[in-house]
């Protein structure tokens, strides 16, 4: 029984009891939805930011706490800066910055060979008509969904078992360390730089390549001069993916590496799971200031590439 | 096409015929031929499966009902500099390495950390709480690592979205609670499908959350996997456990791709 019939509140004209109260649920439901609207984006951005705020913020405290704040100090940097200079602070500055090294050259050599190949495989895939064109076009995306530690135990198994082999074919004996973290990279890299070539690849207008061979260029020239510049924005773009995929990598690093090939996350890990150093608030800094100029650079690229585009 | 064959079909199969051998004295694997890994993987570590796909879950529910407000609010902002600001301040910690983001976090819900520091001096609780090393942490964790995952998809979703069926939905009467749930989320379910596998597959083999910020409540399937190739170690079990997350992973996908299809409208 309503209120209304129980004669609590005057049923007012035209609107029938069942329809007002109807509207008086919407509208404190589109108060709520209102509020959460922009309350839980509100939430989202602050969890996602204040702990590298803090991180940041600390990073500049004088005490060796990341809680209680004792007054502004740059002496963190200045340890990892003056160890630079050898003057023996605790701090391993030289470590850091060797695995710094590594995980640049890991990365970009990756990126050059996984560009190179990812591209020619894009090309292949699209272009190529062979037997099981499908079945290699699902082998793109193992790589990508398949997980990290799956892809690194798998790796870490398989050198050992080529290198067992390798010693009694040959008795010389190989080891992990930059070339199998390497390899470890490019497999997974490959796949994605294929996947970022052929979306730029699927939108090429097939008939430009043409036109340059109804003018008389052979395969060479059609390639370079057309192609390759119009798909350049994509391969530029899945090698800035490589290179980052590659810096960030952890797990399958972690599987494949040797001795003395650590890498930045490496270094960090080990960090970690040892006693953790006060500098590392100035290193973690020092490295979020270094990917967000990456990432200023590549969109900055990008933009480039776009504008060309338009051009 | 060579290089995916050798260094990822190989090594694959490699585990696979590994995870049915014998452990030998190093931890290697050898003849003869065996079930017991598998049976040991399901018998002693059933508990840690299950709790990975629970954890996995939550972590995908919790992305799901934060990122999805914010991927709307997002898109819904009517200038276009603002919508890449909101969207590069959800991007940028993505790019930062992930054990940085994973340490910063540590940082604050540790013992000594600024949560507690705060919950204390604010009177909600006597002494610091203990929240690192338990599977609450490694759940925040994941959430904290994957968020980014869910609000893309779920942001292209709504960009693509055609307003004139939501003003159509209101024209015809329908209130807020049914345009959205009659109009908008079924057309936006394609982007949640997609977040929601970009979050769940990564969490289902996560290793650096749970072993950094997870104690022995909270292990996840990657951490025994890892185990079992430190040290001497024991390569043909190792193997056991990856092929069962491989399938997994395999059946999330599978599901998604039916799924997926049956959604795109």
């Amino acid at each position: 029984m309503t209120r209304a019939a129980l004669g609590h509140e005057p049923a007012r004209e035209g609107v029938p009891e069942d329809r007002r109260a109807a509207l008086r649920r919407d509208l404190a439901g589109r108060r709520l939805g209102r509020v959460l609207g922009w309350a839980v984006p509100l939430v989202a951005l602050a969890f996602l930011w204040l702990p590298i705020a803090v991180l940041v913020g600390f990073s500049f405290n004088d005490a060796a706490s990341v809680s209680t704040w004792r007054g502004f100090s740059l002496r963190w940097y200045e340890n990892v800066f003056s160890s630079l200079a050898g003057d023996g602070s605790r701090f391993q500055t030289d470590l850091l910055l060797r695995s710094v090294v590594n995980s640049l050259w890991v990365a970009g050599v990756s990126t050059v060979v996984a560009t190179t190949l990812g591209t020619m495989f894009a090309l292949a895939v699209t272009r190529g008509r062979f037997p099981g064109r499908r079945l290699f076009d699902a082998l793109f995306y193992l790589p990508v969904v398949i997980p990290d530690i799956t892809m690194g135990v798998s790796l870490a198994v398989f050198f050992r078992i080529v290198f067992e082999a390798w010693q009694q074919w040959t008795g010389v004996r190989l080891v992990s360390g930059f070339g199998t973290i390497i390899i470890a990279h490019v497999a997974f890299n490959v796949a994605y730089v294929a996947i970022v070539v052929r979306a730029r690849l699927a939108t090429m207008d097939p008939s430009l390549e043409e036109a340059a061979r109804d003018l008389g260029a052979n395969d060479w020239q059609a390639f370079w001069r057309i192609t390759f510049p119009i798909l350049f924005p994509g391969v530029l773009a899945g090698a800035l993916l490589a290179f980052t995929l590659s810096l960030d990598d952890f797990v399958i690093t972690f599987f494949t590496s040797g001795v003395g090939t650590t890498t930045l996350p490496l270094f960090v890990y080990g960090l970690l799971k040892q006693r953790v150093p006060p500098e590392i608030n100035a290193v973690s800094t020092l490295m979020i200031l270094a990917s967000i100029v990456l990432v200023g650079l590549s969109l900055v690229l990008q933009r480039r590439g776009a504008r060309r585009d338009e051009a | 096409m060579a290089w995916l064959v050798l260094f990822f079909l190989l090594p694959l199969l490699f585990v696979g015929i590994a995870s049915f051998m014998t452990r030998g004295a190093g931890g290697q694997p050898i003849q003869p031929w065996t079930l017991e890994h598998y049976q040991r993987t399901f018998d002693v570590f059933g508990p840690v499966i299950w709790r990975t796909l629970g954890f996995a879950a939550l972590t995908t529910a919790l992305c799901l009902l934060v990122g999805y407000p914010t991927a709307m609010y997002i898109a819904s902002r009517q200038r276009p500099a603002v919508r890449l600001v909101l969207l590069f301040l959800v991007l940028l910690p993505f790019w930062t390495n992930f054990l940085v983001r994973t340490y910063a976090l540590i940082t604050i819900v540790q013992r000594e950390g600024l949560l507690n520091e705060w919950l204390v001096r604010l009177g909600i609780v006597q002494d610091p709480v203990q929240m690192l090393f338990t599977p609450t942490a490694v759940i925040l964790g994941l959430v904290y690592g994957y968020l980014p995952f869910m609000v893309l998809p779920i942001y292209a979703a709504v960009e693509r979205l055609d307003r004139r069926y939501v003003e159509a939905a209101y024209d015809l009467g329908a209130n807020d609670w049914r345009a959205f749930w009659q109009v908008i989320w079924p057309l936006t379910l394609p982007g949640v499908v997609a977040g929601s596998m970009l979050v769940f597959i990564p969490a289902i083999g996560a290793f650096v959350t749970p072993d950094l910020m997870g104690g022995t409540g909270g292990l996840m399937i990657g951490n025994l996997v890892q185990s079992q190739f430190r040290g001497r170690g024991n390569v043909p079990l190792g193997s056991a456990i990856s092929m069962v997350l491989l399938v997994i992973v395999f059946v999330g996908v599978l599901v998604y791709a039916r799924w997926g299809e049956r959604s795109d409208p």
